[in-house]
């Protein structure tokens, strides 16, 4: 399941452009029809654009939305959480998908344009710290987090484990879990350049499940019993928490990015019914299902 | 009749050729064309600056020194030529740590002033921030934006594609494991190859032979993601306990699941070519008294050395452009390895894990196009030698 997430993500991320616009630039009778069908019947086709990491949340949650309202239509493509972002503002998506906040540049580049963006939080997502299931360290600091994927500490000595090398496994750096865990963890300072990336998710678990002296990073909903997570403490020691939905939807858990829908203010009775129904009990389901942390996960 | 037809599949053989030729002439200019863009890149990212308190005297600072003082490894301006006062290091997402929203105002109008201010205020402090922002606050100094240097690029030895505020491309690490676990692939492929291709071409009986050469060609069938799932559930392991490595991928890992994929080449060029040595000139060995043993390494295979050079040219390019297999199992650490049992990462995997997100046309994407020139001349200085040995070879045989 979360291996063919990673495949349609990579799939759909390569079609950057979804093809409808071509399509309908060359056939100008099927537009009319089509606004025709738009001004008639009740919803014109939702667009919705962004982070690769939302995308098989969103197309899941699309289906069942268009499932429950037949008269509705709804197309999501990926393309990165900036790519969706930019087609907010040029008006080309009605929903942005965002892995990330919209960055302090990107909300000037809106105030400019003079269109004022909603944002909506539908699921969050956690990262767990894994080791080597043999390995008797149990929890580090973030600080020790930052000196060990910088290559300050190579020692398990160091943290409080037996001796041996820290072998570190990393992302590559095109994938979003490589930014946001250095933005987390590294504080946007860079990984060291001996750091061993690995193409997918799947390849950091299956390297650190035979790799004694090894760490790296996945998904909460990638972790399994052949690894060890660790609890992570982000106030220097005082509280260790281990990477769970429960302890993600708290906040104990201090590896979180919230995931984001962006829509413009001024549109917001288009975006509205589809945003709603991602918030509501059913469309929580779903994200919970899809391995994401709901929103309103205590309640 | 007959003679239009003729001519038309003349013209169509010749247009054909034509048209290919241009072709891979217009891809290898393309290739070229991108590549170079990269030199006209700035080291600092496009439409940003780093900005500076208007009384610190430094003035140029490389990639790598940019990278150190974002990344706290250099903490005070004396080792940069400067004011013995800390570095303090600003990047547009602090904003919110000290500005509130109110502050900055509904629209960000008063973003610019404010960030050039507190710049302005703070000796030691280097900001990286949007060009359109410093230009209100005229108080400020900035540093000098050259361009990137073929020196940092290719005899850099740090490769950070996507650091903020200065990328790094050193590409002799990536060079460096390319040739290496190439060189190793061939090590382990050529005495394998060869001497399956002889056994197979010489001593074996028919029977064997044609169960033999389908196997091997089926090896050639297999998707090379396959090989490299292979090489690091099987492979990796092995070696991991085999030479009691802290960690199992490596240059090691690679060059044997490379020469795994060359063999099949090798051995079915090789052996063809041995196959088709005249039979006239084994007969006249034999007559002279030799044994098949002499015969084979004194007359078949001198005779179709061309061939089999060209089988482990092949080889080789294989070994060289191969990605995926390579890109599981080698560990990608940029490091220029000083061993066959480290980590290291070759050009194709970078260009195959990289380019799908490097922004089109950005500095990251030309870069890895001139990774792509590089691995274009390796390949033809191979095949420049191997057709030179061959002609040699040719030569004397006649």
């Amino acid at each position: 399941m979360q291996a063919l997430r990673e495949r349609a993500t990579f799939a759909v991320a390569k079609a950057k452009r979804p093809p409808q616009d071509d399509h309908m630039n060359r056939k100008k009778p099927l537009i009319t029809i089509f606004i025709a069908l738009c001004i008639y019947g009740q919803g014109c086709a939702q667009r919705i654009k962004g982070s690769d990491t939302l995308l098989p949340l969103t197309q899941e949650l699309a289906e069942k939305y268009v499932g429950k309202n037949p008269s509705e239509e709804v197309i999501v493509t990926g393309g990165g959480t900036g790519v969706g972002i930019a087609s907010l503002m040029e008006n080309t998506t009605d929903i942005a998908m965002a892995s990330r906040r919209m960055k302090f540049g990107e909300k000037m580049k809106f105030a400019e344009a003079g269109v004022e963006s909603k944002e909506v939080i539908v699921a969050y997502d956690a990262l767990a710290v894994v080791v080597n299931p043999e390995n008797p360290v149990d929890s580090l600091t973030r600080e020790q987090l930052e000196g060990i994927f910088r290559g300050k500490i190579t020692n398990w000595k160091e943290v409080g484990g037996t001796d041996g090398k820290i072998i570190v496994y990393s992302r590559e750096t095109s994938s979003g879990t490589y930014e946001f865990f250095k933005e987390s963890v590294l504080e946007n300072k860079n990984y060291m350049a001996s750091i061993l990336s690995m193409p997918a998710t799947g390849a950091i678990i299956q390297s650190v499940r035979q790799t004694k002296g090894a760490i790296g990073y996945i998904g909460l909903a990638y972790l399994n019993p052949y690894v060890k997570a660790l609890a992570v403490s982000y106030d220097g020691g005082e509280h260790y928490a281990m990477p769970s939905v429960e302890n993600a939807a708290d906040g104990s858990y201090p590896i979180v990015r919230p995931l984001y829908y962006y829509y413009d203010a001024g549109k917001e009775e288009a975006a509205a019914p589809f945003v709603t129904y991602a918030l509501s009990a059913e469309g929580q389901e779903t994200v919970l299902g899809q391995g994401f942390i709901p929103v309103d996960f205590e309640k | 009749m007959k003679k239009v037809l003729e001519r038309v599949v003349k013209w169509l053989l010749t247009a054909s050729g034509f048209v290919t030729s241009l072709v891979i002439l217009l891809i290898i200019a393309f290739l070229f064309a991108e590549g170079a863009g990269l030199f006209r890149e700035r080291v600092i990212e496009e439409g940003y600056v780093l900005a500076l308190h208007p009384d610190n005297p430094v003035r140029e600072m490389t990639a790598a020194e940019i990278k150190a003082v974002f990344d706290e490894d250099i903490t005070s301006w004396t080792a940069l030529g400067g004011p013995d006062v800390p570095i303090e290091t600003f990047r547009l997402e602090d904003a919110d740590k000290y500005f509130t929203e109110e502050q900055l105002g509904a629209q960000y109008e008063n973003a610019g002033a404010l960030i050039s201010e507190l710049i302005g205020s703070r000796p030691g402090m280097i900001g990286f921030i949007p060009e359109s922002m410093a230009v209100d606050g005229a108080e400020l100094n900035f540093i000098e934006d050259n361009s990137i240097s073929p020196a940092e690029v290719f005899a850099g030895t740090e490769w950070f594609p996507t650091a903020t505020p200065a990328p790094l491309f050193g590409m002799l690490p990536l060079l460096a494991g390319t040739l290496w676990v190439s060189f190793f692939a061939i090590l382990f492929a050529l005495p394998f190859g060869i001497s399956i291709a002889v056994y197979m071409a010489e001593v074996a009986s028919p029977r064997v032979r044609g169960f033999l050469k389908p196997v091997i060609e089926l090896l050639n069938g297999i998707p090379s993601v396959v090989y490299g799932f292979f090489g690091l559930i099987v492979i990796v392991p092995i070696l991991q306990q085999v030479f009691g490595l802290p960690v199992g991928e490596s240059g090691l890992a690679g060059s044997i699941v490379l020469a795994i994929m060359a063999l099949p080449t090798i051995v079915s060029v090789a052996e063809d070519a041995m196959r088709n040595c005249p039979t006239t000139l084994r007969e006249a060995s034999l007559a002279l008294g030799a044994t098949q043993w002499q015969t084979i390494y004194r007359v078949v295979i001198p005779s179709s050395m061309s061939g089999i050079a060209s089988g482990v040219v092949l080889g080789i390019g294989r070994a060289v452009g191969e990605t995926m297999a390579v890109l599981m199992v080698t560990g990608n650490a940029a490091v220029i390895p000083t061993s066959i049992l480290e980590p290291l990462r070759t050009i194709p995997a970078t260009i195959a894990a990289e380019l799908g997100e490097a922004p089109a046309g950005g500095a990251h994407y030309q870069s890895l196009f001139l990774l792509g020139v590089i691995l274009f001349f390796i390949t033809f200085i191979i095949n420049l030698t191997v057709e030179y040995i061959s002609a040699r070879n040719r030569a004397k045989n006649r």
